[in-house]
């Protein structure tokens, strides 16, 4: 087997086991409705982290991506309120996203700052326009909005496929185009495993630098304009540490931190554990939201040290971060 | 003129001078400072005042940075602390014993951080990133521990450090120096320094040449920890209260901003403590100023990551060399 798909199947056996749990603790729990619920709620969050997936690839990070979440779900509203179709306003707000994001990668390779402190720079400034812009929630009321959550495809069993997961795996199915068929796909591992290496081999660093976070910003503005269509409202708080929640899905999706490791696919999976945990604490009812923050953290501690020691081989442990 | 304008303290310090020069000049009685009841009042005071628990945790992360490392956590442990403050106050604790465990507390997450980087060699980012997601939820289930009542308490003595005073010297601004010159004293008088900043500078090399990496790792994870802690009294007595789910919200971001503006880079090797509290006081001076200058709390955020991000371009070299290069044109 090769070794690059263990962090993948060890992801994937993860899910299949809690979802296993799940079976046999609640009546009803295997079924196509959960399932498709699952994808649906957590949609959103999986989109964003595929953006999150390419910067930490290429052993970056990006912190913005929760504001841009709340940011891009008020414009779209406001928008809204001034006439404007939610597609129009999407496809605006995707290219600012793409900008943003481009902009901060320009910042972190021109000025040789750590992107660690120029994407926060991006969450304060995205977070503090949404306040700027209105501070309370401000609903989406074209009627496209209810087009779009009615459109589904039925499963057997009572479960759906939402036009949101849909959206989904059509932006999933792209990233691991991108990741694996592209020369800006092969930059971006190459600059995440070794940046020196990678600028003296010739890969354009400012050009892949501005493209990855781009990428990021572009991905978050889609959850973004996911999430505002799903609550149908838009919410200067909204995602707030949704940052968080991204990159915990993405190393439970078995992508290094330290770059250079990981992908696209295990994303998803790291993503729908996440959601996971939430619906099974939801299931038990008699649990309150403080046990989603205390699993979610054991969980990824058992990962972390999981891909530290299982996984080995695969330079972890070697501190170059 | 290079020279000075590429001395590490000069930027920060124009920052500060510049916001300030602004605020006398949008309101000249900013720097009035009155005395009222013994205490005393005003914008300068409250900035001292407000960037004291920021400027504590900022200290602790300023060690771990400088070994390489960072530590996303502490306003987890900030939770957590005020959480076990609330809950053995609710317990009937001696005032001085509660203390002590809070402060025990945080060294017990530091312990945990720092096993999980120093020994388990997992990246300090993802390392503190587990607590981080569940130290909220931890102080929560805390609060539960007895029964879901109003974890609201009265405290003289953990208030008195808090909001007390020293004749009219805040007694948190004197904690805030005593930590201070505790961190200082141990990281110049003693080899820990040199020897922390050989670690962050080149692990490897750290330890060919003898140093103990590991260990030096873990002190750094505990004296954030300690550091956190300290805010975490500070912060929960203030509020009287324990607010697992907003007390210290963003307050290692702020750190860490704290942490850079003052020079510190994130690639370790360097700690500079009075240069991180230099970075503590532009970022709060920023906030209170916005809010004294009469502009709406909401363009707080934008204003700040605006400051910070013309800080940071002024450090870089390449932005810098552009602006010169800019300036240079005009003036032939």
């Amino acid at each position: 087997m090769n070794e690059k798909y263990r962090p993948l199947i060890a992801t994937i056996g993860v899910f299949i086991a809690l979802f296993a749990t799940g079976g046999m603790l609640y009546n009803n729990f295997l079924s196509t409705l959960v399932l498709g619920n699952l994808l649906t709620d957590s949609s959103y969050i999986i989109i964003t982290s595929i953006g999150m997936t390419f910067v930490i690839i290429s052993g970056g990070i990006d912190l913005s991506v929760g504001s841009m979440i709340g940011f891009v779900g008020v414009c779209m509203a406001n928008l809204d309120a001034a006439g404007w179709h939610p597609l129009a306003s999407a496809v605006l707000m995707l290219g600012f996203g793409t900008i943003f994001g481009m902009l901060q990668g320009l910042v972190i390779d021109f000025c040789e700052i750590q992107p660690f402190i120029v994407t926060l720079g991006g969450l304060f400034m995205l977070r503090g326009s949404c306040f700027m812009i209105n501070l309370d929630a401000v609903p989406l009321r074209h009627p496209f909005v209810d087009e779009f959550a009615n459109v589904a495809i039925s499963l057997p069993g009572g479960g759906v496929i939402s036009s949101s997961a849909m959206v989904m795996f059509v932006a999933l199915f792209a990233a691991i185009l991108i990741a694996h068929f592209t020369r800006f796909g092969t930059n971006v591992y190459a600059i995440g495993g070794d940046r020196t290496s990678a600028a003296l081999m010739g890969v354009p660093m400012r050009k892949t630098t501005m493209g990855i976070y781009g990428l990021g910003g572009f991905y978050s503005a889609l959850g973004g304009v996911i999430y505002a269509l799903y609550t149908s409202s838009g919410y200067p708080l909204a995602g707030t540490g949704n940052e968080l929640t991204a990159i915990a899905a993405v190393v439970l999706g078995g992508t290094l931190l330290t770059g250079g490791v990981g992908m696209v696919a295990g994303t998803l999976f790291g993503g729908m554990i996440l959601g996971l945990i939430a619906t099974l604490i939801n299931f038990n009812g008699s649990l309150n939201g403080a046990w989603i923050m205390i699993t979610s953290g054991v969980l990824l501690f058992i990962f972390i040290v999981l891909q530290r020691f299982l996984v080995g081989s695969l330079r972890m442990g070697s501190n170059s971060a | 003129m290079r020279a000075i304008f590429s001395h590490r303290a000069i930027w920060p310090v124009l920052a500060l001078a510049l916001i300030l020069i602004v605020d006398g000049i949008i309101a000249p009685s900013f720097f009035a400072i009155r005395i009222v009841e013994g205490r005393a009042f005003g914008n300068l005071i409250d900035i001292l005042y407000r960037a004291v628990p920021t400027g504590i945790v900022a200290l602790g992360m300023a060690v771990v940075i400088g070994t390489k490392g960072i530590d996303l956590s502490v306003g987890a442990i900030i939770s957590i602390c005020g959480a076990v403050i609330a809950w053995r106050i609710h317990a009937g604790d001696p005032h001085v014993v509660i203390l002590l465990l809070a402060l025990a507390t945080g060294l017990l997450c530091g312990l945990w951080n720092g096993f999980l980087v120093a020994i388990l060699d997992i990246q300090p980012i993802i390392a503190t990133l587990i607590l981080m997601v569940s130290g909220r939820g931890i102080g929560l289930m805390i609060n539960l521990l007895y029964g879901g009542t109003d974890p609201s308490f009265e405290s003289a003595l953990l208030q008195g450090l808090s909001v007390g005073h020293i004749w009219l010297v805040p007694t948190r601004l004197v904690l805030a120096a005593g930590i201070f010159l505790g961190l200082w004293l141990l990281m110049r008088k003693t080899a820990l320094g040199m020897f922390t900043e050989a670690v962050g500078g080149n692990a490897a090399a750290a330890d060919l040449a003898g140093i103990n990496s590991r260990l030096i790792k873990y002190s750094a994870y505990l004296i954030s920890g300690f550091c956190a802690a300290a805010a975490g009294v500070i912060l929960t007595a203030d509020t009287h209260t324990s607010d697992p789910v907003s007390v210290g919200m963003y307050i290692e971001l702020d750190a860490i901003l704290a942490v850079v503006i003052g020079g510190g880079s994130l690639s370790g090797g360097r700690i500079y403590l009075g240069m991180t509290l230099l970075g503590t006081l532009v970022i709060q001076t920023l906030t209170t100023s916005i809010l004294t200058s009469g502009l709406p709390p909401e363009y707080n955020l934008v204003v700040k990551a605006f400051v910070v991000l013309v800080v940071l371009l002024l450090q870089s070299n390449n932005a810098r060399g552009l602006l010169f290069a800019v300036v240079g044109e005009r003036k032939k």
